[in-house]
């Protein structure tokens, strides 16, 4: 059985099911507030939940199979000047009980103890240039966090619009790594403080060879092969090199998955059909997944954090669930799909486990 | 002394009681008291900058107010989540 943690505009369902048949909703929860992001960490069993409840602010809440615990530690330095405005992912990381936070204004929060108590990132919240970091159109949101297997000291963020952030000591020192990414809204020759102006839309590492990872940026779709210090455009062959979502298969360091979007000013699929891209050979080739999506009349949107994957290989499953509330999946890794719900409120992210 | 009034998740995260009184000039003294009592309470009335939640409400004797407000002994304060809160359909 797969279940996946649907964070919506109206609280989080629990989708469970087999791929090829609709799923059910075993479970509701936060009813009527926004879920940004749920996880179910299989290392410990808990389920944790981002939730921005739009009188009291953003929570992370945990629980281990029964009531909802608040999560600790969730605020910014009071004379800062900032507030916490969300919490867009939840990421484990490769020591047991610790958990990444990625938020709103560009900030890392940690846990060690399982999701619990967090604790901000003082390294990239002082960071120099915090002051010329500009948010996009969702804020300032620190979206992606992508651990390096084995090495819990090397990080990679990624943040609309302030670029790629690299550390190797575990979040004491972070570094840019921007170096070929082309933004066309900024000057051919930005100033240095602009050249950190990026509108990175998502990133993704391969686990089988960490150095790689995936990026969709706004307007453009990257590689990079020596761990996010230089980027190579991967975008030929795409419809459209504007989008959000990203997904691999954790056992190919050559497969990635995009769902392009017409363009920054016409955020829906191109010519009116819902179609997956998959590339096997590192970017420089590009194959439409479309069998069993809509084909027609489809003008969907599918936000950075709603399309996750289970699994690898041949049986890898894939779900991304659209803004119009419907949840698709594959279970041949792309081949075919099928629709897993529909009717949901507009859906901000999934996360799948098996 | 002034009593603040407490609904809905902020009167359970409150010890679960509706009326508290407290010792304050302002309504933002009495807020930062009402959270520094319960711990459970902090950063849902007020955000980590001391600043009053954009869809938060307070009322001093029926009267909109803010946290410069200044009470007295007898006020009455309600904190209530405001209609513009409500996430859009």
């Amino acid at each position: 059985m797969t279940e996946l943690l649907v964070g919506t505009k109206k609280g989080l369902f629990v989708l469970e099911g087999a791929p090829g048949s609709r799923f059910e909703v075993a479970d509701r929860a936060f009813a009527g507030d926004p879920v940004e992001y749920a996880l179910h960490d299989s290392r410990s069993g808990r389920v944790l939940a981002s939730v921005t409840s739009p009188f009291y602010g953003p929570k992370i809440w945990y629980s281990d199979g029964d009531a909802w615990e608040q999560a600790g530690g969730l605020a910014l330095p009071g004379n800062g000047g900032a507030a916490l405005e969300r919490i867009w992912v939840l990421v484990p990381g490769e020591e047991d009980g610790t958990l990444y936070a990625g938020g709103d204004p560009g900030v890392l929060f940690e846990s060690r103890d399982g999701g619990a108590t967090f604790e901000l990132n003082q390294g990239l919240w002082r960071h120099p240039s915090r002051a010329h970091w500009q948010p996009g159109a969702g804020g300032l949101c620190l979206h992606s966090i992508a651990t390096w297997p084995g090495e819990p000291d090397r990080l990679a963020v990624a943040i609309s619009a302030a670029g790629v952030w690299l550390t190797d000591d575990g979040g004491q020192t972070w570094r840019a790594g921007n170096e070929g990414i082309v933004a066309r809204y900024l000057p051919e020759e930005p100033s240095p403080t602009e050249q950190v102006a990026l509108c990175v839309h998502r990133l993704r590492r391969t686990p089988v060879r960490p150095e790689r990872l995936f990026m969709q940026f706004h307007g453009g779709v990257y590689r990079s092969d020596d761990a996010g210090q230089t980027w190579n455009d991967i975008a030929a062959g795409l419809p459209s090199d504007f989008g959000f979502p990203l997904a691999v298969d954790p056992t190919d360091p050559d497969s990635a998955y995009v769902i392009p979007l017409n363009a920054d000013v016409d955020r829906v699929t191109p010519d009116g059909r819902m179609r997956v891209y998959e590339t096997r050979d590192a970017g420089a080739s590009w194959t439409p997944r479309g069998d069993g999506l809509p084909s027609h009349d489809a003008y969907l949107t599918v936000l950075r954090e709603a399309f996750g994957e289970v699994g690898e290989g041949a049986s890898l499953e894939l779900y991304f669930g659209t803004t119009s509330g419907a949840v698709f999946g594959s279970g041949d890794a792309g081949a075919t799909w099928f629709e897993v719900a529909s009717n949901l409120p507009p859906v901000h992210s999934i996360a799948a486990t098996r | 002394m002034p009593v603040v009034r407490l609904r809905g998740p902020l009167k359970r995260l409150a010890g679960d009681r509706s009326e508290h009184a407290i010792d304050g000039g302002s309504v933002g003294e009495l807020l930062v008291a009402i959270e520094r009592a319960h711990p459970a309470a902090q950063g849902w009335i007020l955000d980590e900058r001391g600043v009053l939640r954009r869809h938060i409400n307070v009322f001093v004797n029926g009267e909109r107010g803010d946290q410069d407000t200044p009470v007295a002994a007898e006020d009455r304060i309600d904190v209530l989540p405001a209609i513009s809160g409500g996430c859009a359909p």
